[in-house]
This record gives structure tokens, C-alpha cells and sequence, in this order.
């Protein structure tokens, strides 16, 4: 019999423990468009949830409101069940690692520096170009790519930069902005791979936004649909009767078969 | 067919006007309110400043230079003339430093350095915002203002008048080049007028405006780019606005200074 995998984090479930994340009720206009109407979700340690829906259904909007990059009209966020005001948040922040859908980096610092960009404020720029290349060979990338801008760089090798920055400080908890897209299928399932590996390897706990059904079957231990603004139905990837492969939520039927809704749905 | 009438009252002249003046106070509060945040804001390394100090001043040094090169020759040229009608002509070194050390120097070396920094930081901190490079640096525990606004703001507070005593000598040089060719100075005689009607108030005073107008350059170009969205067209509506905000602001805060300071 194997020996359990050795994580960075305190174990998933543990008892007597809030919720990583908990969202309650959740809401968030722009204008008159009601992007999200009450949202209720929570996030175990360890565990890695994976929120999917429709284009513009709000699920980047439900992340930028997690991290408080906007605000909401309504609802509250818990972070270890405490309400995420700014200072608990900027607290938190320090433990947190994001994957923004664009890579977002930082276009006037070379490789190196927006890996290390948290590091070389906590030790020397040797220590942590170090460790920023160790870091980049984590996602595949050798030490060549260092001292590159991040605009010589390819779609993929730039998505997989910005996961080497987001999981530089091995962060307890770790979001996800559309891993794959705009990638090619072996690109996407690499990228897929290398974050199923990341959050089983170092127990963080994670949250993942995508359409992309190859990568929720990849990452997820747990599914969320969300639809007109709200969870319209959560549950495992895989399960004998209700799972996201025989559940017959005709919405949720439809996103995963890649089919038109049925009018009336 | 029937035609629609749109009375005017005077109640709503009142309330356009009241909701304009709330609109403008609400937005001076707000620019205030940026302003100390991005002086308050912890310096994260000397790095960034020395950089900024670069593209701020040392780049700006040609524009201005020659700027003030031209507008000392053009001024010597025109005061010349003026001076003709009183028999005046003597004044010419004069009057060209005054008006360069306490004006034109200043204001024109602003315009100019407003046109090139506050649309160039409007432009870069309006194309991190669209890419969600800003958002990115929260999420790295890293206070955008302090990163972006703070070393600019304070290149720009230092640059500017060097830049400004640079010009004032540049113009003064572009008279004296005007004044010795053409007007029929001698070296001399010229340097000698400029300098001997010169206070150490007239250098001051300009030098002064040049840090105002320094601040209002970066905030301008900072408040519009962190401000930008909806993609490349919000990026350029940000810089165009930017180079306006700067532009309108450097006049009207001069014609404040310049009330304060000689009258």
C-alpha cells in the first residue's frame, strides 16, 4: 500500500474548520444587466471547485468579488468564516496566488521578476531569482526563458509564466481565470494537467472559472453551474446518480453536451 | 402634428447648476483624496523612481530645450520691435529673461512635457488597467498606487524644475543668439542687461511652478490611466484626456501662482 502524497497544506476537511470561502447571496449588477442574483457557495480546504457556465454568465465577475477587485451590491464573502473586509482581504491576499485569463503580466519586467515579483520583497534578488526559476520549472519552462519579456513570449508560454507567478509562494489557496482558454487543445490539457498536479501535490485549495470541459474533468473534485445569476446546480465530476455526467438538469445537460438549450429549459 | 414645447423654469437652472458644482467638488475631493494617497503611499524601491526620473526628465530634456531655444529668439525679436515705437530697444536681454524665468519658461516647458509624460503615462497605466495587470498587482499584495502613481509623482516633482532651469538658460541663450546676430548687441552688453535687472525671486518663483505643474502632470496622466476601460478606445480617450486635464491645469494654476506671487 502507497504512502499518502506528501502535501504543503494542512489536510482537506479538516474538522471543525469554516469554509476556505464561504459566499452568501451574492449579488452584482452593471447597470440594468443583473450579472449575478444570489449566489451561495463554499470552498473546503483542499478541495478544488471548478465553476463553469456560459459566456457572460458572471463567473469572472464571481471571482473579481472573491477577491475584492470589484465590489458587491449585495452579499457578503467569509473568508475562513469571517466577513473579507479590506484589511481581513489584504491579510488573506498574502496566501492567495491568481491566474488571471489575459496572464496579466507585467509587460515592463522581464520573466524572472514577475515570478518573483512577491519574493523580492521577502528576501535578496538572487534568492529569489532562484527560486523564480524554480518555480518556472514547475510548469515546464526552462531557465532560458528568465530573462525574456513576457512580450517575446507565446500565448502558452505566457499562460504558463503567469502560473509560475501565481504559485511561486506555494499559496494556500489558488484562483483560476480561465486556464486554457485561448490555447490549443494540447496546450490547454498541459496547462489542465499542471494545475491538477500543483493543487494535489501542495493541498491548496482551489477555485477555477472555465468553459472549457476537458479542464473541468481534469481539475475538479466539485462542479458549480452557474446560470442567470445564480448556482444553479453543484456536485461532483464524477458519482453514481447525480454527477455532472448523469444528472439530468436539462441546463446543466446542455452545457456539458455542447448542445443548444431546449426552449423552456 | 402637434409640437412639443420644453418650458424652462428657473428651479432647473438653479438644480443644473447645484448638480454641476456637487459633480465638480465631488471630483476635486476625489483627485485630492488620489493625490495624498500616492504621497502617503510606501516607496516599494529607489529602482522605479530613478527610472521614471529618466523617462520624465532626462527625455524631456531636447522637447524643452528647444522649445525654450525658440521662444527666448522669438521673444527677443518681438520685444525689439515693440520697443522700437518707445525707443525702448535696451530692455530687450532684460525682459526676455524676466518673461522666460518667470513665464514662458515654466508654462511653455510644462505644456510641453504635459504633452509628452502625462499622455505617456496615461497611455501605459491605461494599457496595465485593460490587461488587468493592476488588478494583478492587488492580487500580489502590491498597493497599484504606491507602484505606479508614487515614483511618477515624485519624478515628476523633481524633474520638473531642473527642466525648467534648463530651459530658462536655453532661452536666455536663444535671445542672446537673436540679440547678438540681429539686433546689434554685443555679447557682452547683452548678457550684462539680463543679468543686472534679475532677481533671485524671478529664478524662484519659476522653479516653484515648474514642481506644481510637475504634480499635476503625473496625477493627470495617473488619474485618467487608472481610470481607462473598455480597451484600446478607452486607452486613447484616457491619453487624450490626460494631455487636456494637464494642458487646462498648468494655465489655471499659474495664473494662481502668478497672482500669489507678484501681485
Amino acid at each position: 500500500m502507497s504512502a499518502a502524497p506528501q502535501t504543503r497544506h494542512a489536510p482537506r476537511h479538516a474538522p471543525d474548520t469554516p469554509p476556505v470561502i464561504e459566499i452568501r447571496r451574492l449579488a452584482k449588477s452593471f447597470g440594468a444587466n443583473k450579472v449575478l442574483d444570489g449566489v451561495d457557495l463554499s470552498l473546503a480546504r483542499g478541495e478544488s471547485l471548478v465553476v463553469i457556465g456560459g459566456s457572460g454568465s458572471g463567473k469572472s465577475v464571481l471571482l473579481r468579488l472573491v477577491l475584492g477587485l470589484e465590489a458587491a451590491d449585495r452579499g457578503e464573502v467569509l473568508l475562513h468564516g469571517a466577513p473579507a473586509d479590506a484589511r481581513l482581504r489584504a491579510r488573506f491576499m498574502q496566501d492567495f496566488g491568481m491566474l488571471f485569463q489575459s496572464g496579466a503580466l507585467f509587460d515592463s519586467l522581464p520573466v524572472w521578476r514577475n515570478v518573483g515579483f512577491r519574493l523580492l520583497r521577502e528576501m535578496p534578488a538572487a534568492k529569489a531569482r532562484e527560486r523564480a526559476i524554480a518555480s518556472l520549472s514547475r510548469v515546464g519552462l526552462g531557465p532560458e526563458v528568465a530573462d525574456r519579456m513576457p512580450a517575446d513570449l507565446s500565448g502558452g508560454m505566457r499562460k504558463r509564466v503567469a502560473l509560475a507567478r501565481a504559485i511561486a509562494t506555494d499559496p494556500a489557496v489558488l484562483f483560476f481565470d480561465e486556464p486554457t482558454a485561448g490555447l490549443d487543445p494540447q496546450r490547454a490539457t498541459a496547462i489542465s494537467e499542471l494545475i491538477r498536479g500543483i493543487v494535489t501535490q501542495t493541498g491548496a485549495t482551489a477555485i477555477t472559472i472555465t468553459h472549457d470541459m476537458r479542464s473541468v474533468r481534469t481539475i475538479a473534485d466539485r462542479v458549480a453551474l452557474l446560470d442567470r445569476g445564480r448556482i444553479r446546480w453543484q456536485g461532483p465530476v464524477t458519482a453514481p446518480a447525480g454527477g455532472l455526467d448523469s444528472d439530468p438538469d436539462p441546463v446543466l445537460r446542455a452545457f456539458v453536451e455542447g448542445r443548444p438549450l431546449d426552449p423552456g429549459a | 402634428m402637434s409640437t412639443r414645447r420644453i418650458i424652462l423654469r428657473p428651479a432647473d437652472g438653479v438644480r443644473a447648476v447645484g448638480r454641476a458644482t456637487l459633480a465638480t467638488i465631488r471630483l476635486v475631493g476625489a483627485v485630492a483624496i488620489f493625490a495624498a494617497r500616492a504621497v502617503v503611499a510606501p516607496g516599494y524601491a529607489p529602482r522605479p523612481l530613478l527610472e521614471q526620473l529618466l523617462r520624465i526628465g532626462w527625455l524631456s530634456l531636447p522637447v524643452v530645450g528647444l522649445t525654450a531655444l525658440f521662444t527666448g529668439a522669438a521673444l527677443a525679436l518681438q520685444i525689439d520691435a515693440g520697443g522700437q515705437r518707445f525707443q525702448a530697444e535696451d530692455v530687450v536681454p532684460a525682459i526676455v529673461a524676466i518673461g522666460m524665468l518667470r513665464e514662458l519658461g515654466p508654462v511653455l516647458g510644462g505644456l510641453m512635457v504635459a504633452a509628452r509624460v502625462a499622455s505617456s503615462i496615461a497611455a501605459e497605466i491605461g494599457s496595465m488597467r485593460v490587461t488587468e495587470q493592476i488588478d494583478a498587482l492587488v492580487t500580489l499584495s502590491t498597493d497599484p498606487v504606491g507602484w505606479l502613481v508614487t515614483p511618477r509623482l515624485w519624478a515628476a516633482v523633481l524633474a520638473l524644475p531642473l527642466l525648467v532651469g534648463v530651459g530658462d538658460v536655453i532661452g536666455i541663450m536663444g535671445g542672446w543668439l537673436v540679440g547678438t546676430t540681429t539686433l546689434g548687441f554685443t555679447s557682452q552688453a547683452y548678457l550684462s542687461n539680463s543679468w543686472s535687472y534679475l532677481e533671485t525671486w524671478d529664478v524662484v518663483s519659476g522653479l516653484i511652478k515648474g514642481a506644481v505643474f510637475g504634480a499635476i502632470i503625473a496625477l493627470a496622466g495617473c488619474w485618467f490611466g487608472m481610470r481607462a476601460s473598455r480597451g484600446a478606445v478607452g486607452v486613447g480617450r484616457a491619453t487624450t484626456n490626460s494631455v487636456v486635464a494637464a494642458s487646462v491645469g498648468i494655465l489655471a494654476s499659474n495664473f494662481i501662482l502668478t497672482s500669489l506671487f507678484f501681485t
